[in-house]
C-alpha cells in the first residue's frame, strides 16, 4: 500500500471518529434529559456525600479538615463513569434502533467506530467534572496543589470515562440492549466503592483494605484527589497514569473483539 | 352491581394477571440485568460494614452491634429501587416499539396496562426484600421486631416500588423514551443518599440534615429501622406502611391521568 493510500485511509477514519464524536455531542444538545446521570448525578454525590457523612473529618486520621476536598474528586471521577456509561448508552441506543448497521456501511476498518464513541466519553467528562468543582469551591473547596491539581483531576476523569465507555461498548456490543448498560453503571459504582473513595485506606477493615489496596481505581482516585488534600507528587502521578492505560488497553481490545463479533 | 360489570371486573382481573405475569417473565428472561439489583446494594452494605467500623463510636450513633443492624433498610430500599423504576422503561419500551399501540387496538382494557406491569414490578421487589433479608440473616443480623417486622420490611418495598414504577411510568408517557426513562433511575438513588438510609440525621448538618430529615425517604426508613433495631411498635409499622401507601396511590392516579392524555393525542 502506498504512503497516500495510508494517509487517505487513516484520514478517513479520523473523520469518522471525529464524525462520531460530534454527533454524540449534538445529540446531548437535542435530548438534555440524557444529561441528567452525567451532570446531576456527580453534583448530587459531592452533596450528599459532604452532606451524610460530614461528620467523618471529626474522626482522628481522616485526610482532611474539609469533607469537599475528599469528596469533589471522587464524585468527579463518579461522573466521569457516568459519562463513559452515557457514551456506550448512546451506541446501545443506535444498536437497538437500527443506526448502527447504517453506522457499519462506513467503508474501511471498525476502529474509528470505537475510537469515535470513546472519544465522545472523554470529551464528555469535562461537563461532570466542571460541574462538581463549581459545586464544591461554593462549599469551600480549596485546592493547595494548584493548577496541575486541577489538570490532573481533568486527565484522571477523562481517562476513566473512556474505560468506562470501552466497557459498556464491550456489554452493549455482546448483550445489544440498551438496559445493559446498568450493569456497567453497577461495575462503575462497585469498584469505585471498593477503594478509598470516601475514606482514607487505614479506615478500611479486613477484605476491604485489600481490595482497595489491589483495586486500580485506588490509584486512579490518588491521582485526582492530590491536589486537593496536600502537594503534588511524581510518586501518587505515575501510578494513577499507569493504572488508566492499562484499564483503557485492557477494555480497549475487550470492546474492539465484541465489536468484531457483532460486525465482522 | 350487574352483571356485566362483574365480568368486566373479572376480565380486567384476568387481563391484569396476564400483563404481570408477562412483566415478572420479562424479569426472569433479563436475569443479567436484574442481578446487579441484588448484588449492588449487599455489596454497599458489606464495603460500609468494613468502612465506617469507627463510626459506631461516635457519640449520637445509635447502639447497634454492626453497621449492618443499621443499614439493613436501607440495603432494602437501594435494592428494590434498581428495578422500580422498569415498571415505567418496559413502557416506555412498549411505546417505542409499538407494542402499547398493539395493546390499545386489542380488546385489552385500560387500567391493566399500567397495573399489570406495577404489579410484576412489586412481585419482584418482594423477592429481592426476602432474599436480602435472607442474607443479612445469615450475616447475624437479628431483626428485634421479629417475623412481623420483617413482613413489613417486604410489603415496605412492594410498596415502594409501586410509587416509583407509576413515576417512571408518568415520564414513560411523556416522553416515549426508554433512555428518559433510564435517566431517572439515578436521582431516585440519590434521593436514598439524601436520607437516614447511610448515616444518622442527628450525625449530619446544615441545610442537609434539613433535607435529610424532610425527606419521606427517612419517614419510611426510620420506623422500619427501629422495627430492626429496638422492637416490635405497631405505630412504627402504621408509619412505614402508611406514607408508601398514600404516595404510590398518588402517583398511580398521576400514571392513569398520564395515559389518557396520551390516548388523547393518538
Amino acid at each position: 500500500m502506498s504512503t497516500t493510500a495510508v494517509a487517505i485511509g487513516v484520514g478517513h477514519s479520523w473523520s469518522v471518529s471525529l464524525a462520531i464524536c460530534i454527533r454524540g455531542l449534538q445529540r446531548l444538545r437535542a435530548r438534555p434529559v440524557i444529561l441528567i446521570p452525567t451532570v446531576v448525578m456527580p453534583i448530587f454525590f459531592v452533596i450528599s456525600f459532604t452532606g451524610a457523612f460530614s461528620s467523618l473529618t471529626k474522626i482522628e486520621g481522616y485526610g482532611t479538615s474539609n469533607i469537599f476536598n475528599w469528596m469533589a474528586p471522587y464524585a468527579a471521577l463518579q461522573g466521569a463513569v457516568f459519562a463513559g456509561v452515557g457514551g456506550a448508552m448512546s451506541a446501545a441506543d443506535d444498536i437497538e434502533n437500527g443506526f448502527f448497521d447504517r453506522l457499519l456501511l462506513t467503508p474501511g476498518s471498525r476502529l474509528p467506530i470505537l475510537i469515535g464513541t470513546t472519544g465522545y466519553s472523554g470529551v464528555r467528562s469535562i461537563i461532570p467534572t466542571t460541574c462538581v468543582l463549581g459545586v464544591a469551591a461554593l462549599g469551600g473547596l480549596e485546592l493547595p496543589g494548584g493548577v496541575i491539581g486541577l489538570v490532573s483531576l481533568y486527565v484522571a476523569t477523562a481517562g476513566l470515562s473512556v474505560v468506562f465507555c470501552l466497557i459498556g461498548l464491550t456489554i452493549a456490543y455482546r448483550l445489544r440492549s440498551l438496559r445493559s448498560m446498568m450493569i456497567v453503571q453497577v461495575i462503575g459504582f462497585s469498584s469505585m466503592f471498593l477503594s478509598v473513595g470516601q475514606v482514607p485506606i487505614d479506615f478500611l477493615e479486613g477484605w476491604l483494605h485489600d481490595a482497595a489496596r489491589l483495586n486500580p481505581l485506588t490509584n486512579v482516585l490518588r491521582l485526582a484527589r492530590q491536589g486537593f488534600v496536600g502537594e503534588m507528587s511524581w510518586d501518587l502521578t505515575w501510578p494513577g497514569l499507569v493504572a488508566i492505560a492499562l484499564m483503557a488497553l485492557f477494555t480497549g481490545a475487550s470492546a474492539f473483539r465484541a465489536l468484531m463479533k457483532l460486525a465482522p | 352491581m350487574t352483571a356485566s360489570s362483574v365480568s368486566r371486573v373479572m376480565a380486567i382481573g384476568s387481563q391484569t394477571w396476564e400483563l404481570t405475569r408477562r412483566s415478572v417473565v420479562s424479569e426472569k428472561r433479563q436475569f443479567l440485568s436484574v442481578l446487579p439489583g441484588l448484588i449492588f446494594p449487599l455489596l454497599l452494605a458489606a464495603v460500609y460494614t468494613k468502612q465506617f467500623g469507627r463510626v459506631l463510636d461516635m457519640p449520637g450513633f445509635p447502639e447497634v452491634d454492626s453497621f449492618l443492624d443499621f443499614i439493613l433498610p436501607a440495603c432494602i430500599v437501594q435494592a428494590v429501587t434498581f428495578g422500580a423504576t422498569a415498571a415505567g422503561s418496559e413502557l416506555a419500551l412498549d411505546i417505542e416499539n409499538g407494542f402499547l399501540e398493539r395493546l390499545l387496538v386489542s380488546p385489552v382494557a385500560r387500567a391493566p396496562i399500567l397495573f399489570g406491569r406495577l404489579a410484576g414490578a412489586a412481585v419482584v421487589a418482594s423477592v429481592k426484600a426476602t432474599v436480602i433479608l435472607a442474607v443479612f440473616l445469615i450475616f447475624g443480623v437479628e431483626v428485634a421486631g421479629g417475623p412481623a417486622a420483617m413482613f413489613v420490611l417486604v410489603v415496605v418495598a412492594a410498596l415502594l416500588v409501586l410509587f416509583i414504577g407509576a413515576m417512571a411510568q408518568v415520564m414513560a408517557f411523556r416522553t416515549g423514551s426508554q433512555e428518559a426513562v433510564g435517566a431517572t433511575f439515578p436521582l431516585i438513588f440519590v434521593s436514598i443518599f439524601m436520607s437516614s438510609a447511610f448515616f444518622p440525621t442527628n450525625l449530619m448538618s446544615g441545610w442537609f440534615k434539613v433535607v435529610a430529615e424532610n425527606n419521606p425517604l427517612s419517614w419510611v426508613i426510620n420506623p422500619v429501622r427501629r422495627l430492626v433495631i429496638n422492637e416490635w411498635s405497631s405505630a412504627d409499622a402504621l408509619q412505614a406502611l402508611g406514607l408508601p401507601t398514600a404516595l404510590a396511590m398518588m402517583t398511580i392516579s398521576a400514571a392513569v391521568i398520564a395515559l389518557n392524555r396520551r390516548l388523547a393525542i393518538l
